[in-house]
């Protein structure tokens, strides 16, 4: 009989997870009904594709291509990212075109612009959106501030939970200001305790707020409804999914979410010890949400997209400091259980690369906005499949036989030998759509290995 | 007893910093040569900024000593007195992008390094631009954006500051996370720089300063 989970090594658990990649189910949980069998080809093929590129054990037929946009899809069917934001259909009806008019190997479904309404009913502070902050025609945006104070380390590492849950939850969604009346869950202890612990719920402001849960909660289910379904449509056309879900570095997680660029900048002096610690731990919190999504969807690949550790936002000695040590062990501890991390490096990271080289071979995919990718492929490269570099400006503004030019040098510097995937290196909104396309097709014919 | 504030500052020793100050003005000094000193060490700041000694962190450190300091001496001032300055600027994030980061290590380099700079924000609509360089007179523009919508905001604004006839009056730089020589083309700006120190350097040509 197969091995359990629990007794496999971590190279087992990563082909287990590639290999229920392989084999989809539908939303009811029964194995998914391809399109034809040229489909079901088509996707096995894919898969295969990109497992060869990421694990560097042998050459794929070819390099491998993805496409990762952010609102490109939506302006290419002619829609505003509002319409997108509040019309499901209409969101799965882009990213629908652009999969079925590229084919490419990858691409990350239809949940990316997210549900409006959802963000209308929570009162949701931490981003702008079409038609809140930002104008219908653009992409939503999202608004740092020390939504954590300098002083509420130790509050967030005695309890996290219950830092987001009665703390930080309030301060993001005005819808959930109720929350910071909770009483803390671990003090129902004895029959004593109860019912005092329950008074806050009796109150109108928690009310209110679970009354805002519950419509949420309906919305959100009927969002899912629609990407699921069309997600599921997109697989059994032979189309995989890249994404099981995604985590955090930690020095992002507090940089972006908590405590805002410049807070945790000043903490890097104020209060490095804290700052460390806090983010010390949040990392098996990291660790068990990646690997979570991963086991869940049945898929290996974890997205992480990365921001305050890019080159010039800090010195390489704050980088080895504050951003790579937790950012490394929520790899390893994704890596362990089989996941695949696959960090987004946009921006430049030309200077951290060869501290990020520091890495097992073949168990990371890493995307690369305008790092150098001749140094990439010298350092990072020699461990880990990189996909990326072609860049936004070059899609806006460049001519097809630009990009193609573009496409040739990356195969011809970091193809060779396998581990790299023709991309876009950073979540782009605007290009022309003939430039995407050229990308694509060059890449699939430029890239096979001969 | 008189430590180096200039030193001290630009080392980013907060606690000695604001010792040094305290004791100063208790000492009785001139409050504004105390400001005098913490500016020479903010432009050292600047300087370690564009050798790549200092980051983002250390820059953000640095404004929020200055600022502390401030705080502390502006009580005891009588008057302000503007210090020179190179050139007057008009900056900020163009229409529908909301990213200030990038804007606001260019504006603070572009302040330490002696320019007069007027920040309009985010997401600044292009008629606010064209209304400030009027108002102003300032002979240079700078524009910042993060997103690829920022290309044609960028090149609205450009286009705008043309119908207004001010375009021969200014010279216009772009940057920001995406911009490229091909982006600087598009938007018809004069020039981009690809970071902070490359926005001084283009100020300070335009301005005529060695």
């Amino acid at each position: 009989m197969e091995k359990q989970w629990e007794e496999m090594s971590s190279d087992e658990k990563q082909e287990e997870l590639f290999a229920r990649w392989m084999s989809p189910k539908d939303p009811q949980g029964n194995d998914l009904k391809f399109q034809s069998p040229q489909a079901e080809k088509a996707y096995k093929e894919r898969i295969t594709r990109i497992k060869d590129a990421i694990q560097m054990k042998k050459l794929p037929d070819r390099v491998p291509v993805f496409v990762i946009p952010s609102f490109f899809p939506v302006y290419n069917a002619g829609f505003t990212p509002q319409e997108a934001m509040y019309d499901y259909d209409k969101c799965c009806m882009a990213f629908k075109k652009l999969v079925m008019n590229l084919a490419p190997d990858g691409q990350i479904g239809t949940v990316a612009p997210g549900p409006g309404k959802l963000f209308d009913i929570l009162d949701y502070k931490l981003y702008s959106w079409p038609g809140h902050g930002v104008s219908p025609e653009q992409s939503f945006q999202a608004n740092e501030g020390e939504y954590m104070k300098a002083d509420e380390y130790d509050a967030l590492i005695d309890d996290p939970s219950n830092f987001f849950s009665n703390t930080y939850l309030p301060r993001v969604f005005g819808a959930l200001e109720g929350f910071k009346m909770l009483p803390t869950l671990t003090g129902i202890l004895e029959i004593y305790g109860v019912a005092f612990n329950f008074i806050p719920f009796g109150l109108p402001p928690v009310q209110a707020t679970y009354k805002a849960l519950f419509e949420a909660g309906a919305e959100a289910l009927k969002w899912a409804g629609a990407m699921g379904a069309f997600n599921t449509e997109i697989n059994a056309a032979g189309f995989p999914g890249l994404w099981a879900g995604f985590t955090k570095a930690p020095f992002d997680v507090i940089g972006d979410t908590l405590r805002g660029t410049r807070g945790v900048m000043l903490d890097m002096y104020r209060q490095p010890d804290k700052l460390i610690e806090a983010m010390e731990k949040l990392t098996p919190i990291m660790i068990k949400m990646g690997v979570g999504v991963a086991k869940m969807n049945g898929q290996p690949l974890v997205f992480m997209p990365l921001h305050k550790g890019a080159d010039g936002f800090m010195s390489d000695e704050q980088f080895k400091k504050f951003y790579w040590p937790t950012f490394r062990k929520v790899m390893m501890g994704l890596i362990a259980e089989g996941a695949v991390p696959n960090p987004a490096a946009e921006g430049k990271w030309t200077t951290r690369l060869e501290v990020m080289q520091d890495l097992p071979k073949g168990k990371t995919l890493w995307m690369i906005d305008q790092s150098d990718i001749a140094k990439a492929k010298k350092t990072l490269g020699k461990v880990a499949c990189m996909y990326g570099n072609v860049s936004s400006a070059l899609l806006a503004l460049g001519t097809p036989q630009e990009v193609k030019d573009y496409v040739k040098k990356c195969i011809d510097v970091a193809g060779r030998g396998g581990g790299y995937i023709v991309s876009n290196g950073a979540f782009f909104d605007h290009a022309k759509a003939e430039n995407v396309k050229a990308m694509v097709d060059f890449a699939k014919e430029y890239g096979v290995y001969k | 007893m008189a430590k180096d504030l200039v030193n001290t500052l630009a080392d980013l020793k907060e606690q000695e910093a604001i010792t040094i100050v305290k004791d100063r003005l208790s000492a009785g000094e001139d409050p504004l040569k105390i400001l005098g000193d913490a500016r020479k060490g903010m432009e050292i700041v600047g300087k370690r900024f564009a050798s790549s000694e200092y980051f983002i962190p250390d820059l953000v450190y640095s404004g929020e000593i200055l600022k502390t300091v401030t705080e502390i001496v502006k009580p005891k001032l009588s008057t302000t007195t503007e210090s020179k300055k190179l050139g007057k600027i008009v900056f900020g994030t163009v229409a529908g992008d909301i990213h200030d980061i990038g804007k606001d290590i260019v504006v603070f380099m572009l302040d330490v390094n002696g320019f007069e700079v007027h920040d309009l924000g985010v997401d600044v609509p292009v008629q606010k631009f064209v209304d400030k360089i009027k108002e102003t007179g300032a002979p240079v523009v700078g524009l910042s954006g993060f997103l690829t919508l920022a290309f044609d905001s960028m090149k609205q604004t450009v286009d705008a500051i043309k119908a207004a006839g001010l375009r021969d009056k200014v010279n216009i730089m772009i940057g920001g996370g995406q911009i490229t020589e091909e982006v600087r083309k598009y938007t018809g700006a004069d020039a981009y720089g690809k970071d902070a120190m490359a926005g001084v350097t283009l100020a300070k040509k335009w301005a005529g300063v060695k």
